[in-house]
């Protein structure tokens, strides 16, 4: 067998102890496979789809999408929120499992975008029926620049915190919920 | 064929019924009475001058500045046979306008005429499935009508920015309002 070399093997090659805290481990390995809900609702998500394929390759931070909310940690809202599938998006939300974490993509999704002033059909940001953790903007936004909300996200559920209440900011829901079950 | 000659076979047919002609357009257009656009559409199909097999779009437009205040059904029909096309118009009042459905003859106008009514509140008599084919079913109005005025709540949804939304994205948050635009207009300063 041959002699494991190089500055980090030599420094875990005899047995030894790491030490570090279970937010970081279990953070780590959260944002390590965030795995999205396999959905678009509009022209963000050909981006989103080319965010996933070969060229961007998303499958670099652990994501695969999965074909239920029951499976997903994220989802990413990429499209424009219709007020008909607004309904539909917050009941997907509430069927994903905690914790979760929403990004929404594009102009659309973040506050109506073009439909601002002239849309009846279209949900003003889709905020104001799900938790939104990053917002990327763009119409629609470059694979890049989901990719930078991908990697912000992963920044904030670093400095989450496991084993305790969750701040409001942070999957706010979760947080809410878990605060009405502290209260008990 | 050509338009004129188009208008004058159906003109033929159908008599009084056919009201206008317009040859002075990009796409001459016949007017034909309400009551009378099913059998019309018919015999267009039918007939082997005119054969047109194809309903190419059923649209509706709203006139509400208009004497007398109207809405329009427009049919444009294409023959495959004759590679000719024409156009049909219909005239119906703005309220309560009750049309018989063209679906028996062109399959196509089953979700074309649904599309109308969703979006105008026009009626459609003989239609298979006369429902909502866009809009949620539990939808107030017709929106696409031009006194159509955006309500302030669907099913607890704001429909209309409220105030503190035209705040928090014009101060400061760098969402975007529309495409092309990252940056809050505040921010547009020249020299920057």
């Amino acid at each position: 067998m041959n002699e494991i070399t190089g500055p980090i093997q030599n420094r875990f090659s005899e047995t030894s102890l790491v030490f570090t805290t279970v937010d970081n481990v279990v953070n780590w390995a959260r944002k390590s496979s965030l795995w999205p809900m396999t959905f678009g609702l509009a022209c963000c998500a050909i981006e989103m789809m080319a965010t996933g394929a070969s060229r961007y390759d998303w499958d670099r931070f652990g994501m695969i999408p999965r074909g239920t909310p029951r499976q997903s940690d994220l989802m990413i809202v990429a499209g424009t929120v219709t007020l008909k599938m607004a309904t539909r998006v917050k009941r997907l939300f509430e069927q994903m499992p905690e914790p979760k974490y929403v990004i929404s993509m594009g102009s659309c999704s973040n506050n109506g975008g073009p439909y601002w002033k002239h849309g009846y059909h279209v949900l003003k940001g889709v905020d104001e029926v799900v938790p939104v953790d990053v917002y990327v903007p763009g119409c629609p936004p470059r694979p890049e620049a989901l990719l930078y909300g991908v990697m912000k996200l992963q920044e904030r559920i670093q400095e989450d915190h496991v084993l305790r209440r969750r701040a409001a900011s942070m999957g706010s829901l979760a947080g809410a919920s878990m605060a009405i079950e502290a209260t008990k | 064929m050509e338009a004129q000659a188009l208008h004058d076979r159906l003109a033929v047919k159908f008599g009084e019924r056919i009201a206008a002609f317009q040859a002075d357009a990009l796409q001459p257009w016949t007017v034909v009475a309400a009551d009378a656009i099913a059998e019309a559409a018919a015999f267009a199909k039918a007939d082997p001058a005119l054969a047109f097999d194809n309903l190419m779009c059923l649209a509706a437009a709203d006139y509400p500045k208009d004497t007398p205040p109207r809405m329009e059904l427009v049919y444009h029909l294409f023959s495959y046979t004759h590679r000719h096309t024409h156009v049909l118009k219909v005239m119906l009042p703005r309220e309560g306008a009750l049309v018989p459905s063209v679906e028996g003859v062109w399959g196509v106008a089953n979700w074309h005429e649904r599309e109308a009514f969703d979006m105008f509140g026009i009626g459609f008599t003989g239609h298979s499935d006369l429902r909502r084919i866009l809009l949620p079913d539990d939808w107030e109005g017709h929106p696409l009508r031009k006194d159509w005025v955006d309500p302030e709540f669907y099913n607890g949804m704001h429909v209309r920015p409220t105030q503190q939304m035209v705040e928090r994205f014009m101060a400061g948050e760098k969402i975007g309002v529309g495409p092309f635009d990252f940056t809050p207009f505040n921010a547009h300063v020249d020299g920057e």
